[in-house]
């Protein structure tokens, strides 16, 4: 990270990624610039730090993120990134993600951009026409690896999975597999296009979060390779089928308990509170609130045509409102970001963590039994008896003192 | 040993041991009745120091945000800072707005004192907030003196010259958790003294479960308390390193208030300067005898436990002001420190240290400023620590080394309750020192095959 030390100190080890070879993603790396740098300029400290870390690394190719104060101060990332590319002999890529320039897809875009590059320089003569790219995927607690290995059953060969347990040698092949599985969030969908137009290998969105959708997901997969392995669709339909044999008697259990609780889902994309719709029906439970930060019109009718009479659809709302919704419908489990959490429970609603903190899998069929344990496991505690909007019905009535001492 | 202030070894940071002053400053803000935290860049610096607050704390925390774009990076970003400051009016209805700049608004020369003097003028007909700024870009300095510099702010651009003469003593706590403020108030007032604590993060940062929503946390150091300051009888403030310009000297140079400046008041010697000087400030003769009591017990508690701990090397990191304290403490209970290290510099860490383990210490830890983890590991590798001290961030190092990590400080992000670890007064020591003796008696049972029933 070329910056300041804030910029890095942030992002150090905040994801849930697990690597099955080297832990470099788990180290933060800055320039660290101070008041000098500013004036005179980062580029040499950037070469130097470089310099140092790829020696005492021996990485396999250098990111360099460019920050607010880079695309001020008009460092040459790219001038300096090729300089010690040369020295090093590994890959130096320069990201341009100055953090004024935008939100954070033109950040997905800047890093596609920069592994774009890495694309199409290694030899792909020996991959096989059964081959895909895993892209969107971050491997959050060996989500990738699930995945993965369900991939494999199918027959399929995983070329590269970008970014969950990535690897550049992987990377720089990618473009020999015969299909890009992009995950619903758009992260890598800019990469995914790239490689579609440069090689001409398609690409199609899928999910691995709730049975409906992963088992979609992989039908789609095999759907695509069908003529070239007629066997392909059986092999899916035995793996969708074994696998939920797996999971259903433990959701089953969760289900006896969970019937009839209600759940309030507030995510970002419309697609993911599909996707939570539908898990929370195999649980039993209906979903009283439901909303999205980013939906459209269309989105919007179609929440409204899923969700069961009365389900109270929000756009883009507000903590005061939420809290309004809450309350009227009595939610026993909020399912949102990192956001929302603290708000959750500073109300006391139980909550489910769904983002990239988060340290169990839920992708894949097992994260679907993973995600009932874990809405069983907040909407089951007793602690929600002694939280103010429902202590009040223990109370009895005339017992509440409303003076303040 | 001491000494050796020179920076770190590599060009490269690795693992930074600091985090940067505008993070500082949002969170000394939040200890201020009503205030919204608004940082004037761009959208990412806000975003990212929330969830790292946050995750400490496990409070909801807002901090505004004027959202800077490439247009405003090249144009000024004033009028996005006046149209943020409204918005967040709309939204939360603050009583203060405290802004702090970024290395983005720095860089482009944006002049916030300006600024916020056309926006009074271009809105005077608005019931407005008071706005406080502070100048914090994150290429200078670190988290604590973003801290200390937005309560510096605060004092100094609140208090009110025409401030009646009150018997109210100010206290800046520094980055002490909440629990540690709400045990001094109880001190303060124990010896009848009536404090205004800035900031008090004790509710703000630490509330209890609630039934409706509040957009800004209920709690904080009341803005009117703040400009009454000027009025105040004395003040006291915490910390071995504080800037010549702190809240303490301002009060005191502006309007001749007599300061008292302590280190954190951690182990008995700091907790007896704590409490000498509330004799003094109250009239009261010695102190009242629950913390006589206090103290005794905390003596007899380091007689029963001064074996478990003595002549274990400790290293210790973090933020200045703390690893002072911390050093001191660990000096006086017999565990040797040998490695202290901090990513602030140019602070005469190593002179406090120093000076505040005068006598108990005979071999003093080496010193090491502006150093990230990565340095500090290459350092402690030939001293085999036994024993960690520091926030959450050394954890992967402490586990390197097969020693435990009393965590203290903030972040805490890997356990659970940092905002109610106390670390001032006999109570606070008392607490940090039952945490280490346990943890190197832990340490001692879990590595014997015999697992005894007696230790």
């Amino acid at each position: 990270m070329h910056g300041p030390v804030g910029c890095a100190a942030y992002t150090w080890d905040i994801r849930g990624a697990l690597s099955s070879g080297r832990e470099l993603h788990r180290l933060s790396f800055t320039t660290d610039l101070r008041e000098k740098d500013i004036i005179f300029g980062g580029e040499p400290k950037l070469e130097a730090a470089l310099m140092e870390l790829i020696e005492r690394h021996e990485p396999k190719a250098a990111f360099v993120y460019s920050t607010c104060i880079v695309g001020l101060i008009g460092d040459d990332l790219e001038a300096v990134c090729r300089k010690v590319a040369d020295k090093t002999g590994i890959p130096v890529l320069p990201v341009q993600s100055e953090g004024f320039k935008g939100s954070k897809r033109e950040g997905y875009l800047a890093a596609c951009n920069a592994m774009f590059r890495l694309v199409g320089t290694a030899d792909v003569s020996d991959i096989p026409e059964l081959s895909v790219n895993i892209f969107g995927d971050f491997n959050i607690a060996g989500e990738t690896w699930i995945i993965k290995e369900y991939l494999e059953r199918m027959g399929l060969t995983v070329v590269a999975s970008v970014t969950g347990d990535g690897r550049v040698d992987d990377l720089r092949r990618s473009h020999g597999a015969s299909l890009n599985m992009v995950q619903c969030s758009g992260a890598t969908l800019d990469l995914a296009k790239m490689i579609e137009e440069k090689y001409g290998k398609p690409h199609c969105r899928v999910s691995w979060l709730g049975i409906e959708d992963m088992a979609d997901s992989l039908y789609k997969v095999a759907e695509f390779f069908a003529d070239k392995d007629p066997e392909i669709m059986a092999r899916t339909t035995e793996l969708v089928r074994s696998e939920l044999e797996g999971i259903l008697p433990g959701l089953a259990r969760y289900r006896k308990d969970l019937e009839g609780k209600k759940a309030a889902v507030y995510v970002g994309g419309a697609f993911k509170a599909f996707s939570l719709i539908k898990s929370f029906r195999h649980l039993g439970m209906e979903v009283a609130v439901v909303g999205s930060q980013t939906g459209t019109a269309e989105d919007y009718a179609e929440l409204a045509e899923v969700t069961d009479p009365g389900t109270i659809i929000v756009d883009d709302a507000n903590p005061l409102e939420l809290q309004e919704f809450i309350k009227e419908k009595d939610v026993d489990v909020f399912v949102g970001g990192v956001k929302e959490r603290p708000i959750a429970f500073k109300l006391g609603v139980g909550f489910c963590d769904h983002n990239h903190e988060r340290k169990i899998p839920l992708e894949g069929f097992v994260g679907m039994l993973n995600f009932a344990k874990e809405v069983h496991a907040s909407v089951m505690s007793p602690v929600w008896n002694f939280v103010p909007r429902r202590e009040k019905r223990h109370r009895n009535a005339g017992k509440e003192c409303s003076h303040d001492r | 040993m001491t000494g050796n202030p020179a920076s770190k070894n590599a060009v490269s940071t690795t693992n930074a041991c600091k985090l940067c002053t505008p993070l500082g400053a949002s969170l000394a803000f939040k200890g201020v009745e009503g205030a919204v935290p608004f940082l004037h860049g761009s959208q990412g610096c806000a975003t990212y120091m929330r969830r790292y607050i946050i995750s400490h704390f496990r409070e909801p925390i807002d901090i505004a945000s004027s959202a800077l774009g490439e247009k405003h990076a090249v144009y000024g970003g004033g009028p996005n800072l006046k149209k943020g400051i409204l918005n967040v009016m709309k939204k939360y209805s603050p009583s203060l707005v405290g802004v702090a700049s970024t290395c983005l608004t720095e860089t482009i020369g944006d002049d916030m004192g300006l600024i916020l003097h056309e926006f009074r003028n271009d809105f005077g007909d608005l019931d407005l907030p008071d706005v406080v700024h502070v100048s914090t870009p994150s290429y200078q300095g670190t988290h604590s003196d973003g801290f200390n510099r937005a309560v510096h702010a605060l004092v100094d651009q609140l208090a009110d010259p025409e401030a009646a003469k009150s018997e109210r003593v100010a206290l800046f706590p520094g980055m002490v958790s909440p629990a540690d403020i709400r045990l001094l108030k109880d001190i303060f007032r124990e010896y009848g003294l009536t404090p205004t604590v800035l900031p008090d993060i004790s509710e703000t940062l630490d509330g209890p479960a609630l039934e409706d929503y509040e957009p800004v946390a209920s709690g904080g150091t009341p803005v009117s308390e703040i400009k009454a300051l000027s009025g105040a009888a004395a003040s006291v403030e915490f910390g071995s390193c504080l800037p010549k310009d702190s809240a303490g000297l301002c009060l005191e140079k502006r309007f001749g208030i007599e300061n008292d400046r302590l280190r954190i008041p951690l182990g008995i010697r700091g907790a007896d300067a704590l409490h000498d000087v509330l004799c003094e400030l109250s009239g009261l003769e010695c102190m009242p005898r629950r913390y006589k009591l206090e103290r005794g017990r905390l003596v007899d508690a380091y007689v029963d436990g001064h074996k478990y701990v003595f002549g274990k090397r400790a290293v210790v990191y973090g933020e200045e002001n703390l690893v002072v304290a911390l050093t001191a403490f660990l000096a006086e209970i017999g565990v040797q420190p040998v490695l202290v290290g901090t990513g602030a510099e140019g602070k005469g860490i190593a002179a406090s240290i120093e000076a505040a383990c005068e006598g108990v210490l005979p071999e003093l830890p080496l010193v090491r400023e502006g150093v990230d983890f990565h340095d500090i590991a290459e350092e402690a590798e030939t001293m085999s620590p036994e024993l960690v001290l520091g926030n959450s961030k050394g954890q992967r190092y402490a586990r390197a080394w097969n020693a435990p990590l009393i965590r203290v400080g903030f972040p805490i992000h890997d356990r659970f309750g940092g905002q109610r670890l106390k670390t001032v007064s006999y109570e606070g020591t008392q607490e940090l020192y039952d945490r280490i003796v346990n943890a190197l008696i832990e340490k001692k049972q879990s590595d014997s095959p015999v697992g005894w029933g007696y230790i």
